[in-house]
C-alpha cells in the first residue's frame, strides 16, 4: 500500500517556534524528555521520535491503564462472552459502553454487550482476599445468563492483595464446563493502556483461538483483527468484503462472538486495521500457524479502495480482483457526488490529531480527501512503530516497563502450521502491498507537520494557540477544553454517538460530520455578549452626582467593592 | 487517656510484655483497653484466659454493618477491656487494610470512652505497609514503646521502626522508650541502653528471662495473675511504673546502618 503522498503546506518555521515555546516552560529535565517525543517533519527521512516510555508525573497525560486496554479496548467488545471487572465498583462502572462497540447476536439472550458485570469489592473483600467473592460472582453469573465464556479482568487492588484470579478461572472452567479466562491486566501495568492490549491478545491466543477447526469450502477465507466495531465500522466493513465473496471467519474483536474466534485460526489471511492493539495477535498467529497478515485501511474513499485491491492481490483469482474493481467503481458512483458536496464545506483547513495508537494515521488520510490539511497527528500509547514503521522493530529495546508484560514463546504448530510461499509474499511486497508490514504514520504525515507522542493538555492548548487549527481530533479528555477555545472537536474514539465512519458509505457519514463540525452555528456565540457589549447600563442619580454616601445602587455588578464610595 | 502503640520485632515478647504491664496496671486501678493488631488475634490471650472469641473483622464480616461493642470487646483479667483486630488467614487478602478498618470502626462505635485511662496497641511484627503503621498514623498513639532484645535482627527492626516513628512524628507520634525483654545476650543492658540513647530516648525497663513467664502462659495467664509474690511480677510492676510516669517522649533519631553495626560490635564483643 503506497502511502498517500500529502503536498507541503505546512509552515515549518510556525511548528518549529511552537516546540521551542512549549520546551522552554518545561524545567530542563523535562524539557530534554519531551523533546524526544515531539517531531517537525523535515525532508530527511529516518526522523526518530521516543514513545511508549512512562509519562513525567503530573503533566496531564490523556493516557489510559492497563485495564482500560485489555477489557476496554480488547476483550470487551467480544458479544457473547460475559466480562466481569473483578476489583471495585469504579473500574467496571466507568469501561460500561463508553467504547460504543456494537454488537448483534443470533440470540439475543445471549448478547452481553449492555450489560456491566463487577465483584463491586468491599473494604472486607480487600481485607480477607476476595477469591471467593470472584467465585461466588462467576457461578453467578453463570447460573443467570449460562454463557458460552466468562472474562475476568482485574483491577489494581486484586493485585496488590494477590487475589489469585487464574486459579479462580482454572476451578471455573472445570466446574463449569466453559471457556473461563483470567487476565492480570491491573491498571498500574506498563506504561498505558499499550500493555493492556498486549495481555488480552496473549490470552485470547493462549486460550481461545485454535479450539476449534472448521474447513471452509470458500476459498477466500480472512480475519480482520483490531477492527471493534465503533459505531458499526465493522458492519459496513463486513457488507463489502461479503459482496467481494470473502468469508469473514472472525472480528478482533469488534461484533465477534467466542466461537469465531475459536475458528480464526482457519481463515487463510489476518487483515489488520489497528496495528497497535492487534499486532501481537497477528505475528504470533503468523508464528503458530502460518497465516500471514496484511496492514489494512477502511478509512476513507480511497484507503478503503486500495485495501480491498490489495487483498484481492494477496488472493490473487482474476475473478475477485475483476469483481473487487466492480464494486469499488459502482461505491464510488454512489458516495462520490455527496462526499463532493461536503467537501465544499470542508476544505482548505487544517486539524490537529491525537488519537490512539493507529487512528492518527488513518484519519489524517481521509482528511486529506477531504481536502484538509493535517497540522499535528499524535498518538496516546503507540510504539515506535507506529510512527516510523516496523523497520524499526530490531532498534527498540526492550525496557523494565515494556519486559513486565509477559512475551509469548511462539512455535509453529506440529499439525496447523500452513505457512504461505515465502516468494508470493515476496512477490507482494514488491508490488506494495504490506503483507506482513506497516509502514508506520510517519510517511503519509504532511512535510511541516508535527508529530508529537503522548500530548498532554499544555501542548494541545499551546499548539492550538500557534497552530491555530480549524478543528481538533482527540478523544472525551479533552474535547470541551478544545471547545472552550473556540476549536470544534471531533472524538475519534467514540465518535461522538455518531458513525460508522469506515468503508464507503461510512466516509459519506465522516464527511457530513466534519461538514457539521465546522458549519455549525454554535460556533458563532463562543465569544459572551458580555465581552463584546456592556452587561447593563446604568446612570448616576441626582443624588450620586452630588458624592453622597451609599446612595442607590452600584453602577457595576460585578464588582461592588471598587465601585462603593467606601 | 493515653494511648500507647507497643511495636517490635516478631516473636519478641511483644503481647507477653505488653499484657504483663497492663495487668500490672491494673494494680493500680487504671481502666484500659487493649486493642490487639494482629491477624493470628493473640494479644490478648493471657488477660482473657483463652483466645478471644470474636475479632473485629470477623464480626464486620458475618454481621455486615450491625456490629454491636458488647460482642467483640471482652472483659478480661482486672476489668482490662479486650479487642482484638483480626484479619485475613496467612496468604490472602490485606491484613494492614484490616487494622485500618478495624480501628476506624471501634472509633465510630465509640469503644474509646471517657473513663479510660489507657489504650493499648499490640501491633504485629515490624511496620510492613500502611497498615500496620496504622495506630501511629493521625496521632492515634502517640506513645511508642519498642520491645527489643540484644540481638541483631531484634535491633534492626527497633531502629527500622523507629523510622516509621519519624515519618508519622508530624502526627504526634513519639518514642516513649525501648524495653528490653532479655535474650541473655552478652552485655545487653548496656547495649541496649546505648542504643536508645542514640535514638535519642531511654531504656524503660529491663526484663531479665524468668521461666515463669512461660510457666503462667501455659496456664493461659500473666504473671500477676498466676503468681503475684513472683520475683518476676515486680520487673512488670516497675515497668508500668516506669511507663505511668514517663515523661521522656521523642522523635527518635534512627541509626544509620554502620552506626549501628559499630554499636554491636562495641558491646558485643566485649569480654569474648
Amino acid at each position: 500500500m503506497e502511502p498517500i503522498k500529502q503536498a507541503a503546506r505546512v509552515d515549518r518555521e510556525v511548528g518549529k517556534k511552537a516546540v521551542k515555546e512549549i520546551l522552554s516552560a518545561y524545567p530542563a529535565k523535562v524539557a530534554k524528555n519531551r523533546s524526544t517525543h515531539i517531531v517537525v517533519k523535515g525532508k530527511n527521512k529516518g526522523q526518530k521520535i521516543a514513545a511508549n516510555t512512562r509519562t513525567i508525573p503530573g503533566i496531564i497525560t490523556n493516557r489510559g491503564c492497563c485495564y482500560a486496554g485489555c477489557k476496554g479496548v480488547v476483550i470487551g467488545p467480544i458479544k457473547d462472552m460475559v466480562h466481569i471487572t473483578h476489583g471495585p465498583i469504579g473500574c467496571g462502572y466507568y469501561s460500561w459502553a463508553t467504547r460504543r462497540n456494537q454488537g448483534m447476536t443470533a440470540n439475543k439472550k445471549q448478547m452481553f454487550l449492555p450489560y456491566s458485570f463487577s465483584t463491586d469489592m468491599q473494604d472486607s473483600d480487600i481485607v480477607f482476599g476476595g477469591e471467593k467473592k470472584l467465585e461466588l460472582a462467576v457461578k453467578e453469573a453463570y447460573e443467570l445468563f449460562k454463557p458460552k465464556a466468562i472474562s475476568i479482568s482485574a483491577t489494581c487492588p486484586v493485585g496488590l492483595i494477590g487475589d489469585d484470579v487464574q486459579a479462580v478461572a482454572g476451578r471455573m472452567q472445570k466446574e463449569l464446563g466453559i471457556t473461563v479466562i483470567a487476565m492480570n491486566c491491573e491498571g498500574y501495568k506498563g506504561v498505558s493502556q499499550s500493555a493492556g492490549h498486549h495481555i488480552a491478545n496473549n490470552k485470547l491466543f493462549q486460550e481461545v483461538i485454535g479450539t476449534e477447526d472448521r474447513e471452509y469450502k470458500n476459498p477466500f477465507t480472512i480475519n480482520l483483527l483490531g477492527e471493534y466495531n465503533i459505531g458499526g465500522d465493522g458492519w459496513e466493513i463486513k457488507r463489502i468484503l461479503e459482496e467481494l465473496g470473502y468469508e469473514v471467519v472472525s472480528f478482533l474483536t469488534g461484533d465477534a462472538g467466542v466461537d469465531d474466534i475459536r475458528r480464526a485460526h482457519n481463515a487463510k489471511l489476518n487483515l489488520v486495521q489497528c496495528h497497535r492493539s492487534i499486532n501481537y495477535m497477528a505475528e504470533m498467529m503468523k508464528k503458530k500457524y502460518g497465516i500471514p497478515w496484511l496492514k489494512v485501511n477502511f478509512i476513507g474513499v480511497n484507503n478503503t479502495s486500495r485495501t480491498l485491491r490489495d487483498v484481492a492481490k494477496f488472493f490473487g483469482a482474476q475473478e475477485l480482483i475483476k469483481r473487487t474493481e466492480e464494486v469499488i467503481e459502482r461505491e464510488r458512483k454512489e458516495i462520490e457526488p455527496v462526499i463532493d458536496t461536503f467537501r465544499k464545506g470542508i476544505k482548505g483547513r487544517t486539524v490537529m490529531l491525537f488519537v490512539g495508537g493507529s487512528r492518527s494515521h488513518h484519519y489524517q488520510d481521509i482528511f486529506y480527501e477531504l481536502g484538509v490539511e493535517t497540522v499535528m497527528s499524535g498518538y496516546e500509547f503507540a510504539h515506535r512503530d507506529d510512527y516510523e514503521g516496523r523497520r524499526v522493530l530490531p532498534e527498540i529495546k526492550p525496557d523494565a516497563d515494556s519486559k513486565n508484560i509477559e512475551e509469548l514463546n511462539v512455535q509453529p504448530d506440529p499439525e496447523k502450521y500452513r505457512p504461505v510461499d515465502g516468494e508470493k509474499i515476496a512477490g507482494l511486497q514488491q508490488k506494495g502491498v504490506p503483507v506482513n508490514d506497516y509502514a508506520g504514520l510517519y510517511p503519509s504525515l504532511p512535510e511541516g507537520a508535527l508529530m508529537i507522542d503522548d500530548l498532554n493538555h499544555y501542548e494541545t492548548e499551546k499548539l492550538i494557540e500557534r497552530l491555530k487549527p480549524d478543528l481538533f481530533c482527540s478523544g472525551i479528555k479533552d474535547k470541551y477544553v478544545v471547545q472552550k477555545m473556540g476549536i470544534p472537536s471531533k472524538q475519534l474514539h467514540s465518535y461522538d454517538y455518531s458513525g460508522p465512519y469506515a468503508g464507503f458509505r461510512g466516509a459519506v457519514i465522516f464527511a457530513r460530520d466534519i461538514y457539521q463540525a465546522f458549519n455549525s452555528p454554535s460556533w458563532r456565540y463562543i465569544k459572551p455578549p458580555w465581552e463584546t457589549e456592556p452587561e447593563i447600563v446604568a446612570t448616576l442619580t441626582e443624588k450620586e452626582k452630588r458624592g453622597g454616601k451609599n446612595a442607590g445602587g452600584n453602577p457595576k455588578r460585578d464588582n461592588p467593592q471598587k465601585s462603593s464610595p467606601d | 487517656m493515653r494511648q500507647i502503640a507497643i511495636y517490635g520485632k516478631g516473636g519478641i515478647g511483644k503481647s507477653t510484655t505488653m499484657q504483663n504491664t497492663v495487668a500490672a496496671l491494673t494494680e493500680l486501678g487504671k481502666h484500659i483497653l487493649v486493642v490487639g493488631c494482629d491477624p493470628k488475634a493473640d494479644s490478648t490471650r493471657l488477660l482473657l484466659h483463652g483466645l478471644a472469641q470474636k475479632t473485629v473483622l470477623d464480626t464486620l464480616r458475618e454481621e455486615g454493618e450491625d456490629v454491636e461493642l458488647d460482642i467483640i470487646i471482652k472483659e478480661g483479667f482486672g476489668g482490662v477491656r479486650c479487642v482484638e483486630s483480626g484479619g485475613p488467614e496467612p496468604g490472602v487478602g490485606c491484613a494492614g487494610r484490616g487494622i485500618i478498618t478495624a480501628i476506624n470502626l471501634l472509633e465510630s462505635l465509640g469503644a474509646y470512652t471517657e473513663d479510660l485511662d489507657f489504650i493499648f496497641y499490640d501491633v504485629l511484627g515490624d511496620v510492613v505497609c500502611g497498615g500496620f503503621a496504622m495506630p501511629i498514623r493521625e496521632g492515634k498513639a502517640r506513645e511508642i514503646y519498642i520491645v527489643a532484645s540484644g540481638e541483631m535482627m531484634a535491633l534492626y527492626a527497633a531502629n527500622n521502626i523507629c523510622k516509621g516513628i519519624k515519618k508519622f512524628a508530624s502526627g504526634g507520634a513519639r518514642l516513649g522508650g525501648i524495653i528490653c525483654n532479655s535474650r541473655k545476650v552478652n552485655n545487653e543492658l548496656e547495649l541496649l541502653t546505648a542504643f536508645a540513647g542514640k535514638l535519642g530516648s531511654q531504656l524503660v525497663q529491663f526484663i531479665p528471662r524468668d521461666n515463669v513467664v512461660q510457666r503462667a502462659e501455659i496456664n493461659k495467664k500473666t504473671v500477676i495473675d498466676y503468681d503475684p509474690r513472683e520475683k518476676q511480677a515486680e520487673v512488670y510492676r516497675d515497668l508500668a511504673n516506669n511507663i505511668l510516669g514517663n515523661e521522656k517522649f521523642v522523635v527518635p533519631n534512627p541509626l544509620q546502618e554502620e552506626e549501628l553495626e559499630s554499636l554491636l560490635m562495641e558491646f558485643g564483643l566485649v569480654g569474648v
